[in-house]
C-alpha cells in the first residue's frame, strides 16, 4: 500500500518536467502566461516538499520504487530527513528567485523569456532529482541535467558570459566525468548502483584499491562541481555574468547540492567505517581552511560586486566543507556531527540569495556593476540597501544573524577537537569578511554622490525597484535574522539530529 | 534562391522521393520493434529525422521549413516528452494511487497485466521517438540555417 504522500517525491520531479515542456509550448502562443505556470509549479512543489518533511519526521524514510521494480534492479527514490531538509531549502530559494525574475528578466534578457523559464524549470527538475534519488547512476543523470541547464543559463546574456559558460562547461564536464568514473569503479566491484545496496555490498572490499580510487574520483569530481578551493576557477566568472536570479540559484543552492551529493556518497555509500580507515576528512579540513582564507582575500581585491560575492561563495564552501570535515570528530549535541554543515547550507542559501538578488537590483536600476559607483545609493534605494546590509552583517557574523550561528557552531566544534588553528582562521576570516563588506556599505551610506556629475539617469525622489523584486529581497534578508534566532532556540535541531543518527554521527545515545 | 532552384537535379529528386517513404517506414518499424529487439524510440527517431535531412539536402532549407515549421517541431518535441511522462502519470491516476509511477501494468488497455505493460512501453517508445525526431530536426536547423533565416525573414 502506498499512501498519498509517498507519491509526492516522484510528482515533484515529474510536474517540474511537465511544466518545463508546457512553458515551451505555451510560450509560443502567449508569452506572458509562462511566468504564471512557472510560479504555480514551484508553489505546488514547495507545498509538496513540506508534506514530505512532515511525513518523514513522523513515519521515517519514504522508499518509492519506480515502475514497481524492486530496488537492486529498479530505480528507487529514497527520502529521509537529509533529503527533505535540503529539498525545502532548494524549493524555497527557487520560489524567491522566481518571484524576483518577473521584472528582472525583461531587463536582463529581453525577448528570451520563454527559453529562460524552460531552462530554469529544467534546472529545478535536475536539482530536485539529485536530491530525491536513491540510485547513484540516476544521481549522475540528474547532475548532468542541472549542469547543462546551468551552462545554457549562464551563457544567456551572450558576449563575455559565453566565455564564462564555456569555462564552466569544460570544468563541469570533467567533474561529472570523474563522478561517472567513480560510479563505474564501484559498479565493477559490486555490480550494483543502488545507494543502500552498495553500502551493504562494499564493506568486504574496503581494502581494495579500486574502491579507494573510486572514493578519490568522487571527491575530486564533486570538488570541481562544488568549487572547493583549488578547483574554484570557473566559479567567479560564471556567477558574475549570469542573470541575477541564476547567480543566486548557482551560489545559493547549486554548489550546495554538490556538497549534499558528497555527504550522501561518503556517509550513505561508504559509511563511517571506511571514512575512519583513510585520513580523507582531516585533509579536507585543511583544504577547506585554505579555501576560506583564499576566497576571503581574493574577495577583498575585487571591484565588481558580483565577482566579490562569487569569491565570498568560495570562502563559504570552505566553511561548509570544514564543518563536514569536522563532523567525524565533533560529537557534542548542538554542534556535533553534520549539524554545522547542514546549518550553513541553509544559512548560505538565505544570505547569498539575498546578496545576489540585491546586486541584481543595482544592475537593474542603474546598471551599476562596480563598488566604486555605489556612492550615495542608500538614499535612492533605501530598502534594497538595508536588505543588503542585513545580509552583509549576517555574512560577517554579527549576532543574532544566521552567519553568527553557523560560525559559532563551527568554532565550538573546532574547540571540541582542540584545534585552535581552525578557531583562529574562522576569526580572521570574519575580519576579512568585515573588510570587504564594509567597503561596500561605506560607499553606499557614507560617501555622497559627487555634485554636478549627475551620473545615472533621472533623479526622482524614489528610485526603488519594483515591488515584485523588492519582496523576495526583503523576505530573504528578514529571514537572515529570524532564522538566526530560530537556530539559537534550537527549534530545527531534531531534524539534524535524525540525520546524525542515521549516519551514526554525533553522540551515541 | 531562384538560381538554386534552377540547379535542381531530376535524378536526385526522384530517387529521394522514392527513398524517403521507405526510410520513414523503417523508422516506424524500429520504434515499434524496440521493446522486443534491437532499436527503440531513440534510434527510430534518429532514422525518422534522417529522412527529413535527406529532404532538406535535396530540396533547399526554405522548402524544408515550409514542411515542418519551427512552431510544429517545438510542439512535437514537448508533446513526445509529455506522452513519455504522461503514461507514467496515468498509471498512478488510473490505479487510484495504488501503483507506482511508470508502472505501466496498471493502465487498463487490456485485461492482461503483462500485455498492458508491453503496450505502455510501446507508447513510451513512440513518445521518445517523436521527441528525438523533433530535437534532431531543430539541431539541424540551428546548425545549418542561421544565415539563411536572417536573409529570408
Amino acid at each position: 500500500m502506498t499512501s498519498f504522500v509517498e507519491h509526492l517525491p516522484i510528482l515533484i520531479i515529474a510536474i517540474s518536467l511537465f511544466s518545463a515542456l508546457t512553458i515551451l509550448v505555451v510560450g509560443w502562443f502567449n508569452n506572458r502566461s509562462c511566468i504564471f505556470i512557472f510560479w504555480l509549479t514551484l508553489l505546488a512543489q514547495f507545498i509538496m516538499s513540506l508534506f514530505i518533511l512532515n511525513h518523514v519526521l513522523a513515519y521515517g524514510p519514504i522508499h518509492y520504487w519506480l515502475g514497481g521494480w524492486k530496488p537492486p534492479w529498479g530505480i528507487e527514490l529514497v527520502v529521509d530527513s537529509l533529503n527533505a531538509y535540503i529539498l525545502i531549502i532548494l524549493l524555497f530559494l527557487s520560489l524567491a528567485c522566481a518571484i524576483y525574475s518577473k521584472s528582472n528578466i525583461e531587463h536582463e534578457l529581453p525577448g528570451k523569456r520563454v527559453s529562460f523559464y524552460t531552462l530554469f524549470q529544467l534546472l529545478i527538475a535536475g536539482l530536485c532529482g539529485v536530491t530525491l534519488t536513491g540510485d547513484i547512476f540516476n544521481m549522475f543523470v540528474f547532475i548532468e541535467i542541472f549542469s547543462i541547464s546551468a551552462y545554457a543559463l549562464i551563457a544567456a546574456r551572450g558576449k563575455i558570459a559565453l566565455k564564462a559558460s564555456f569555462t564552466y562547461l569544460i570544468l563541469g564536464s570533467i567533474g561529472t566525468c570523474f563522478f561517472l568514473l567513480g560510479i563505474g569503479f564501484l559498479y565493477s566491484i559490486t555490480g550494483s548502483l543502488n545507494l543502500h545496496d552498495l553500502s551493504i555490498l562494499l564493506p568486504p572490499f574496503y581494502d581494495n584499491k579500486v574502491v579507494k580510487a573510486a572514493f578519490v574520483f568522487f571527491i575530486v569530481g564533486l570538488s570541481i562541481k562544488m568549487a572547493l578551493f583549488p578547483f574554484h576557477t570557473w566559479l567567479p566568472d560564471a556567477h558574475a555574468f549570469a542573470p541575477a536570479e541564476i547567480s543566486a540559484m548557482l551560489s545559493g543552492i547549486m554548489i550546495e547540492i554538490s556538497t549534499y551529493v558528497f555527504i550522501r556518497v561518503s556517509f550513505s555509500v561508504f559509511t563511517l567505517e571506511f571514512l575512519k580507515l583513510l585520513p580523507v576528512f582531516d585533509i579536507l579540513c585543511w583544504v577547506a581552511v585554505a579555501a576560506i582564507l583564499m576566497g576571503s582575500v581574493m574577495a577583498i581585491t575585487q571591484v565588481n560586486l558580483k565577482r566579490m560575492l562569487a569569491y565570498s561563495s568560495v570562502a563559504n564552501m570552505g566553511y561548509i566543507m570544514l564543518a563536514v570535515g569536522l563532523s567525524l570528530s565533533a560529537v557534542e549535541s548542538p554542534w556535533g556531527g553534520l549539524n554545522p554543515a547542514l546549518m550553513h547550507i541553509a544559512n548560505h542559501a538565505l544570505m547569498k540569495g539575498c546578496l545576489f538578488l540585491a546586486a541584481g537590483a543595482f544592475i537593474y536600476k542603474a546598471n551599476l556593476w562596480n563598488i566604486t559607483e555605489f556612492r550615495g545609493l542608500a538614499k535612492k534605494m533605501p530598502y534594497t540597501c538595508a536588505a543588503f546590509v542585513i545580509a552583509a552583517i549576517s555574512m560577517i557574523g554579527i549576532p543574532p544573524s544566521v552567519g553568527f550561528v553557523s560560525k559559532l557552531y563551527i568554532i565550538m566544534a573546532s574547540i571540541e577537537i582542540k584545534n585552535y588553528f581552525f578557531v583562529a582562521v574562522l576569526l580572521i576570516s570574519s575580519l576579512l569578511n568585515l573588510a570587504y563588506f564594509w567597503r561596500v556599505i561605506e560607499t553606499m551610506y557614507m560617501k555622497h554622490e559627487e555634485g554636478g556629475r549627475s551620473s545615472h539617469g533621472s533623479h526622482g525622489t524614489s528610485e526603488e525597484i519594483p515591488l515584485g523584486m523588492l519582496i523576495p529581497i526583503l523576505l530573504l534578508s528578514s529571514l537572515c535574522i529570524v532564522m538566526g534566532i530560530v537556530w539559537l532556540g534550537k527549534v530545527p535541531i531534531p531534524v539534524l539530529d535524525q540525520v546524525n543518527l542515521m549516519f551514526g554521527l554525533g553522540k551515541v545515545p | 534562391m531562384n538560381s538554386k532552384k534552377e540547379e535542381e537535379n531530376v535524378v536526385i529528386e526522384t530517387a529521394s522521393r522514392i527513398m524517403i517513404p521507405f526510410i520513414q517506414l523503417f523508422a516506424l518499424y524500429v520504434i515499434t520493434h524496440g521493446a522486443l529487439g534491437p532499436g527503440g524510440g531513440f534510434q527510430g527517431g534518429v532514422v525518422f529525422a534522417s529522412s527529413y535531412f535527406l529532404y532538406i539536402v535535396v530540396f533547399n532549407i526554405i522548402e524544408g521549413k515550409k514542411r515542418l515549421p519551427e512552431s510544429v517541431y517545438t510542439t512535437l518535441s514537448s508533446t513526445g516528452l509529455c506522452i513519455y511522462a504522461g503514461v507514467g502519470l496515468l498509471s498512478i491516476i488510473l490505479s487510484f494511487g495504488m501503483a507506482q509511477y511508470l508502472n505501466y501494468g496498471f493502465i487498463p488497455f487490456t485485461s492482461h497485466f503483462e500485455k498492458n505493460r508491453s503496450l505502455g512501453i510501446d507508447l513510451v517508445e513512440i513518445g521518445v521517438g517523436i521527441t528525438v525526431m523533433a530535437v534532431m530536426v531543430s539541431i539541424f536547423f540551428d546548425l545549418a540555417g542561421k544565415e539563411k533565416k536572417d536573409k529570408g525573414e
